[in-house]
């Protein structure tokens, strides 16, 4: 994984509550068995007519944030499917930061897992950073994790933020959590052998029984 | 910790293989359920790195999202679904995992098959690349859903890095009136907490009306925690757990089903235990429940009238009832009962199961659907096709002029041909009316089977206590 430490890019708003994953990626793109090239698909119900004409009021498709690396939306964001294709699309489209005041639990895991921090703070911050990045001529914000610390191209206070060590630790470092779970292979051993004699009927059982 | 401990608490504390000290667990997890959509970039990432699948027998995998629903001899001919399916195959076979076909009769949606082949069981830890995952805990298992980079770490090493989730206890007490479903029990229930009511929380359903209800209703139940915003949510196991489970496929066998049983027995919450959340709902104050907008928080009783954003409590939930009004073409004010359709489905991991079937074809037989609307059957599983075909519900359902169709997912959320067209309004006993789910620009009401049988013969949705007396 490319490790996260310090993003400077353009914030888009998206003032909407409760954007789910079936909007972040529609369906039609689930069908395929890579991780990549979902960025052009990205909102793709919202960014795109049916005839596939782009719609120029969606703020991806305004010339100020065609670039944009960061997002700022509305309470929980992402929730719905487990989709993981829905931050491949995000990172794949070159967003690499999501700013909300909530966020849906799968959603927020799977950010982690593919170089992408979401970020959660209060809603009068959000509607504050949300007027900049809508207002600010060039709305350029950097967050950097190495401070916690995001600043805003207004110049104002930079905003703190805070991040569960463990992830943020895994971002910075880029580290394969896999890899780090197969070191501990010795405990999951004991685990399993202890387990299997305490309920030996879920080694009996289960498929191919 | 000693002391009285919550059913989560217990699932929890028995499968932590180590907890770091800022609290960041690894979990063992017993069973895991693998589809198609969420599996292919995860065998990928095995392959790429030289892994295997630790335990496949604890593996079981179906294709259920872009099966086709109709004629099964023949290959799927959209390519890039039938690529999907074949590289679940490849992949079950390449690592050594159980495979249901897409043409063997124990296919099915993957959340239906895990607790009819007996291979999802009580106390257990259960996860699949899936959000709805959660169905599972009605046996008193902790099942969460978890995206592909999860399903990954899974495979390689039969265990999840979590943080611990709080709990949040939901009691429905009482006595449901006639009409009222476990369906309008969980739209009730998150139509009261909304969608992100449940985030950061293990639900556990409790009380009178959750204890009445059938593993069939239990599931339904579960299924939909997710909308409510909670990962998991879960039921004690009890009596009721252990008759479904008895003798099916997967399930623990002579000696070990004894043991096993004795077990379960001590998967309840211990009086005195405590939540960090409690939400209380009256059983006698639920009526038949239907979704108005375009997110499961969007419901409204049967009796009741599409809302008014002029009524929202601020500016973004006012923004979001007009879009969603809009998108469904509907106006602030009408009585939902006048609200007419083009589509009804009945199916899916929420209400695909035999109960379900039995509880419309009880309201439909005899009776034929309105000629304004297009209705099909989708079994959750080929089994579950199997027997209601044994029971004659098919005869009903066709004779009323429903479709009766192969297993799968389909219109839940058109993966596979059956979709909605623009504009189309569907009565659905799914789980989303998110924009787009059915279709694009598909309008999507979720209500219970019964109900759904009730909007199929009067054409527009309905109080299907009119039908039944
Ligand atoms: S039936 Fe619908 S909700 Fe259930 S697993 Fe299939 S697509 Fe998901």
């Amino acid at each position: 994984m490319v490790p996260f430490t310090k993003l400077t890019g353009i914030a888009a708003p998206l003032p909407m509550i409760n954007v789910d994953t079936d909007m972040i990626i529609p369906k039609q793109f689930l069908k395929t068995i890579k991780r990549t090239g979902l960025g052009k698909n990205l909102f793709d119900e919202m960014r795109y007519t049916q005839d596939g004409q782009e719609v120029p009021d969606f703020v991806l498709n305004q010339p100020k944030y065609r670039q944009a690396q960061i997002l700022i939306a509305g309470e929980n964001f992402g929730c719905g499917s487990s989709r993981e294709h829905a931050p491949w699309a995000l990172a794949d489209f070159g967003i690499r930061c999501v700013i909300a005041p909530s966020f849906a639990d799968i959603f927020h895991n799977n950010c982690f897992k593919n170089g992408i921090l979401p970020i959660r703070l209060p809603q009068e911050t959000i509607d504050a950073l949300m007027a900049e990045a809508q207002n600010a001529p060039d709305p350029t914000f950097t967050v950097d994790l190495e401070q916690n610390l995001i600043l805003r191209p207004t110049g104002n206070e930079p905003i703190s933020f805070k991040i569960d060590p463990f992830n943020r630790e895994c971002l910075l470092e880029g580290l394969d959590d896999i890899g780090l779970t197969m070191q501990k292979a010795d405990k999951i051993q004991a685990f399993v052998a202890k387990q299997q004699a305490q309920a030996p009927w879920l080694y009996s059982a289960g498929a191919g029984a | 910790m000693s002391g009285p401990k919550t059913l989560f608490e217990k699932i929890w504390e028995s499968h932590l293989v180590d907890v770091a000290e800022d609290g960041t667990s690894l979990l063992y997890i017993d069973r895991h359920l693998v589809h198609e959509v969420t599996s292919p970039q995860a065998f990928e990432g095995l392959r790429a790195s030289g892994r295997k699948v630790l335990r496949p027998e604890a593996t079981l995998a179906v294709p259920d999202h872009n099966v086709p629903t109709t004629d099964r001899s023949r290959p799927i001919e959209d390519e890039t679904s039938r690529i999907q399916v074949q590289t679940l195959e490849e992949n079950c076979r390449e690592f050594g995992v159980q495979l249901f076909g897409m043409r063997d009769r124990r296919q099915g949606i993957v959340h239906v098959i895990g607790p009819e082949q007996g291979f999802t069981l009580p106390g257990t830890t259960i996860v699949c690349g899936d959000s709805h995952t959660s169905t599972h805990g009605a046996f008193g298992a902790l099942a969460f859903g978890i995206g592909t980079s999860e399903v990954e770490h899974v495979l390689a090493t039969q265990t999840l890095i979590q943080k611990r989730p709080k709990t949040m206890r939901i009691s429905v007490e009482g006595t449901l009136p006639f009409g009222v479903t476990a369906k309008d029990v969980i739209l009730a229930i998150i139509g009261k907490i909304g969608t992100a009511g449940g985030t950061g929380y293990v639900v556990e359903y409790a009380g009178s009306v959750i204890r009445g209800l059938s593993m069939e209703g239990r599931m339904t139940v579960c299924n939909m925690s997710i909308e409510g915003g909670a990962r998991a949510g879960l039921i004690a196991p009890d009596e009721k757990t252990w008759a479904y489970l008895k003798g099916r496929p997967m399930a623990p066998k002579g000696e070990d089903w004894e043991k096993a049983v004795a077990w379960w027995r001590t998967l309840v919450s211990d009086e005195g235990a405590t939540y960090d959340a409690e939400v209380l709902l009256k059983a006698e104050e639920i009526e038949p429940q239907v979704t108005w907008g375009t997110s499961p928080q969007d419901v409204v009783g049967i009796t009741g009238r599409v809302p008014d954003p002029k009524n929202a409590k601020d500016e973004a939930q006012r923004r979001a009832m007009e879009r969603a009004l809009d998108y469904m073409g509907l106006t602030p004010g009408m009585p939902v009962e006048e609200i007419v359709l083009d589509k009804v489905f009945l199916g899916s991991c929420t209400n695909g199961r035999i109960e379900d079937l039995r509880a419309a074809a009880k309201v439909i037989a005899g009776k034929k659907i309105a000629a304004n609307v297009q209705a099909m059957v989708v079994p959750g599983s080929g089994l579950v096709r199997y027997q209601a075909e044994q029971e004659g519900l098919d005869k009903i359902f066709k004779d009323a002029g429903f479709e009766w169709r192969e297993a799968g997912c389909s219109m839940c959320l058109g993966m596979n041909p059956d979709q909605l067209s623009p504009k189309e309004r569907c009565a659905s006993t799914s789980n989303r009316n998110f924009e787009g789910r059915q279709g694009r620009q598909g309008r999507t009401h979720l209500l219970s089977p019964e109900m759904a049988a009730a909007a199929a013969v009067t054409g527009k949705l309905t109080d299907v206590r009119k039908l039944v007396a």
